[in-house]
């Protein structure tokens, strides 16, 4: 029997009652909401369960949403299962004031770079990663560019005339 | 009936500077005469990091030829350089590394930059894009264009010649020099 979305969405009820939320579907991967502390645990159960064995870390990521006060920073993990060709996506909330979320690093090996890659341009500090320093940006930089606080356009700049540009 | 091999009879010389001339001798000062040795012999040192290389390769190729003014000879050493012709996006992070080619370059050097991007940072307004390689290193000539077509590079690179022509052969040594240089805390 292959491992069906209805399936992996009892199995996290059963596991972690009403501290899972927000099931959803879209385009047949089935996503949901964890609280910040318990995203290794639910890692971990999705990655040791013999039934769901999601072993394989696609991508991590952060999306910024400035209006939800609180827990402005979303992490998003995308998991795999290879045997089944099934994919699963989860996210965790966190504030911008306390960005401290744990590192997966010990469970998934290629979590290392995307999280240097988050913390780079989001600004997520990942409790316990091995290297977490800036990876594509240069380390003089003061702030975390993908944060919709900063604006688009390059800051330090002075030769723009306002007038030419049409503002 | 024609010969079959040909010889090129359309070679072009440039115009002897001014000086006197006598019955065996030439007199001349060598200002002008290394600085027109220097001119038809530029050595570039092509920085291509993105499309506008694309657009310098053109430019190299038979087509439009930059050989033609005696800058046949490209160099991937910076220290056998005279020419550092940036072309393309200069990311921050590239910054530094541009700036060591230029340290680099021994005396006289000349710095083109070609390409909106590398004279102003161009359409990439961003976090990670260097506005303009003049925050960096010092240039002499800019070449506009996004890209510039190779006629336009060409014009630029003989800009560059007449900069090499008419500079001061000891421009290195003028205050007004130094004063760049350091106010790009280049020695
Ligand atoms: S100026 Fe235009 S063509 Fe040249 S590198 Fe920049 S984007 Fe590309």
């Amino acid at each position: 029997m292959s491992l069906t979305n209805e399936h992996i969405k009892q199995r996290l009820a059963d596991k972690f009652g009403d501290q899972v939320s927000g099931f959803e579907e879209s385009f047949g991967v089935l996503s949901f909401i964890a609280p910040k502390e318990l995203n290794l645990k639910v890692m971990q159960f999705l990655f040791d369960d013999e039934e769901l064995r999601f072993r394989f870390l696609t991508d991590l990521t952060a999306v910024h949403y400035p209006d939800r006060s609180g827990e402005e920073l979303a992490v998003v993990y995308h998991l795999y299962n290879f045997q089944d060709r099934v994919r699963l996506r989860f996210k965790v909330y966190t504030a911008t004031a306390a960005p401290q979320v744990f590192t997966a690093t010990a469970l998934y090996e290629s979590a290392n770079w995307m999280e240097r890659e988050t913390y780079d341009f989001f600004g997520v500090d990942f409790v316990g990663h091995p290297n977490l320093k800036r990876i594509l940006n240069v380390d003089e930089m003061t702030y975390f560019p993908m944060r919709k606080e900063f604006p688009l356009e390059d800051p330090l700049r002075v030769d723009k005339d306002d007038e030419m540009f049409g503002r | 009936m024609a010969r079959p091999v040909q010889y090129n009879t359309k070679v072009k010389t440039v115009e002897i500077p001014e000086g006197y001339s006598g019955e065996g001798f030439f007199a001349t000062s060598f200002d002008r005469v290394i600085g027109l040795a220097r001119k038809n012999s530029i050595w570039p040192l092509p920085f291509a990091t993105s499309c506008c290389g694309i657009e310098f390769m053109a430019t190299m190729a038979s087509n439009y030829d930059m050989a033609r003014f005696g800058a046949e000879r490209m160099a991937f050493t910076p220290r056998q350089c005279d020419l550092l012709m940036v072309m393309g996006t200069i990311a921050k992070k590239m910054g530094p590394v541009l700036r060591q080619v230029y340290l680099q370059m021994a005396e006289p050097r000349w710095v083109m930059a070609v390409g909106a991007c590398a004279s102003s940072g161009g359409i990439f307004d961003t976090y990670s894009v260097l506005q303009g390689i003049d925050q960096v290193i010092p240039v002499d000539v800019y070449v506009p264009g996004c890209p510039p077509r190779p006629e336009a590079i060409i014009d630029g690179f003989m800009n560059i010649q007449q900069l090499v022509h008419n500079e001061s052969l000891r421009r290195r040594h003028t205050d007004r020099y130094k004063e760049l240089m350091t106010s790009y805390g280049i020695e």
